[in-house]
């Protein structure tokens, strides 16, 4: 049974049909790319997979559950993390503290052992600490891990926003554009970081993203949307060549 | 020495205010709205102490615990009731829920305790200090007041910085949406800051009726709009602005009685205000607010 099923998904807002018809199959542990022109609903596919928006019609079933139109937290809970387009990270709070954040339901104790502190408080913030530090490591952000997250350069903000996502221990993570902004090089070494997460984690991963060299390099499988349907899907190779792709990025009939 | 005197009052005073606008000041954090009623809740939590002191006789330490312990649940059942179902609404809606609430509180405590002030009887058990040779007599209240207060804001900033709840409770002031994201419960993490701040509310009655001990069903309506006063003051949505703001307008508030007059003492401290957000709109802790173009 695939992670996730997406079936005969679809949103309207008013009478503007944003998405319709969407069926999407996830299986575990793999990399799969999300891609279309501008304005093709792919952001709004995340919103629907995350819970910000609820689909007018059709289910999203996660690991046999049904996750339609459950709340944020709920389905974050439930396996699903993301990442954002813009970046929203926690920017007063430090990069260890944004990264604890995302641990907020991994290591759990009570309310009053916060408030006077009893036995295990200390031992499980040093929990959090040890995990939240060795993520931070992975991304090589362990030596800014004290600073405010404001001051992190662009690219170092899009990891963090990374591990944050990771350390709520996802099932599937989705990236809204990661290497949106990113130099060459730096998009070079996302590639390497995003397929190292896969296979450490063995998280299943998807991604939008509009520098197609960085989607053919690690995206096992693509869907393309435009106008808010699915107008192909396959490996790399084949949406390079499908005639339907080529004329939706680049216009004609 | 008179001076000296007046500071001490003034900064007793000033962190009962503090204590006040902490609930203020993490609501409007969190939640984004201003919860008029607050005040009204230091009343309750004031009469419930009343109660169980002066009518049921138990030892005041109990009978704060009570108070607190009753106050949380009345933060949460107004949250629950009253704002939770706005979550969505304009502020303005919300704003005015919050000014009705307050007034069903008042008219619930008239019909239940009556309009006739009650003495409350001082909880502190601690003998006035004289300082100087007897020039400089510090009353057991005023002591206690600083203290707790001192307490209590250590202990809410600890917990904000360093307790993965207080962490939630800035994630959530920051980015709702982001936060909600992360997993966490932004209704349970919001009923939580109702719940603290209810709490501080009650410790506060209690100080505040035993440095002034007049018991009505207004008694908290003048010391919530200060407080308020003091939130913004000291930058709305800041715990340390909180406390400086409500310490400043407290010593604001007693020199202007000492050495002006007592009937502008009020005007005075309303005025001080004013200045101070023509000359900083985001109070004296406040985020700078810097768009960027």
């Amino acid at each position: 049974m695939a992670l996730l099923e997406v079936m005969n998904v679809g949103i309207a807002f008013g009478g503007l049909q944003a998405v319709a018809q969407l069926d999407m199959k996830i299986e575990k542990g793999h990399l799969y790319g999300l891609i279309g022109p501008n304005g093709a609903g792919k952001t709004t596919v995340f919103n629907m997979l995350t819970g910000v928006y609820r689909p007018t019609e059709g289910d999203i079933i996660l690991d046999g559950k049904n996750i339609t139109g459950k709340a944020p937290a709920k389905i974050n809970q439930a396996g699903i993390a993301r990442t954002f387009q813009n970046i929203r990270l926690f920017s007063q709070m430090t990069v260890l503290d944004n990264v604890k954040i995302g641990l907020h339901n991994q290591v759990k104790y009570s309310m009053w052992t916060g408030i006077f502190r009893l036995p295990g408080f200390r031992e499980k913030e040093q929990e959090m600490d040890y995990k939240a530090m060795k993520l931070l490591k992975i991304f090589d952000l362990d030596k800014e891990a004290n600073l405010p997250a404001s001051s992190l350069p662009y690219g170092k903000q899009r990891k963090l926003e990374i591990a944050r996502a990771l350390a709520t221990n996802p099932k599937l993570l989705l990236l809204d554009e990661p290497a949106a902004g990113m130099n060459p090089s730096e998009s070079e070494e996302l590639m390497n970081t995003i397929k190292f997460v896969q296979k450490e984690f063995g998280v299943a991963i998807l991604l939008i993203e509009h520098d197609m060299n960085f989607v053919m390099g690690i995206c096992e499988y693509i869907y393309v949307l435009d106008y808010g349907r699915v107008i192909a899907q396959g490996n790399g190779e084949s949406i390079r060549n499908n005639p339907k792709v080529i004329a939706a990025y680049l216009g004609g009939d | 020495m008179e001076f000296l005197s007046y500071l001490i009052n003034g900064i007793s005073l000033g962190s009962v205010y503090a204590i006040i606008a902490l609930g203020y000041t993490m609501v409007y954090g969190i939640a984004k709205m201003l919860n008029f009623a607050h005040g009204d809740v230091i009343m309750v939590g004031s009469y419930i102490v009343f109660i169980a002191v002066n009518q049921m006789g138990m030892p005041p330490l109990l009978a704060i615990v009570i108070s607190m312990a009753l106050c949380t649940l009345l933060g949460i059942v107004i949250e629950r009731f009253a704002y939770k179902p706005l979550r969505s609404a304009s502020s303005l809606a919300v704003l005015i829920t919050a000014i009705g609430v307050s007034y069903l509180l008042q008219n619930l405590a008239l019909l239940i305790w009556g309009a006739d002030p009650k003495s409350f009887t001082s909880v502190v058990g601690l003998a006035p200090v004289q300082l100087a040779g007897g020039r400089l007599v510090i009353s057991g209240e005023t002591i206690v007041t600083i203290v707790v207060s001192a307490i209590i804001m250590a202990g809410l900033i600890f917990f904000v910085n360093n307790t993965k709840m207080g962490r939630a409770m800035l994630a959530v002031s920051e980015d709702k949406g982001a936060a909600q994201l992360m997993g966490i419960n932004v209704n349970s993490t919001i009923a939580m800051t109702f719940a603290i701040g209810s709490a501080l509310a009650a410790v506060a009655g209690v100080l505040l009726c035993s440095a002034y001990p007049t018991l009505q069903p207004t008694t908290g309506a003048m010391p919530g709009i200060k407080a308020f006063t003091a939130a913004v003051f000291g930058g709305i949505g800041s715990i340390p602005g909180a406390f400086v703001g409500g310490i400043l307008l407290g010593v604001i508030e007693i020199m202007s009685k000492a050495y002006i007059s007592t009937q502008l003492a009020d005007a005075i401290v309303f005025a001080v205000l004013i200045i101070v957000l023509l000359v900083r709109p985001t109070g004296l802790l406040g985020k700078k607010i810097s768009e960027k173009v």
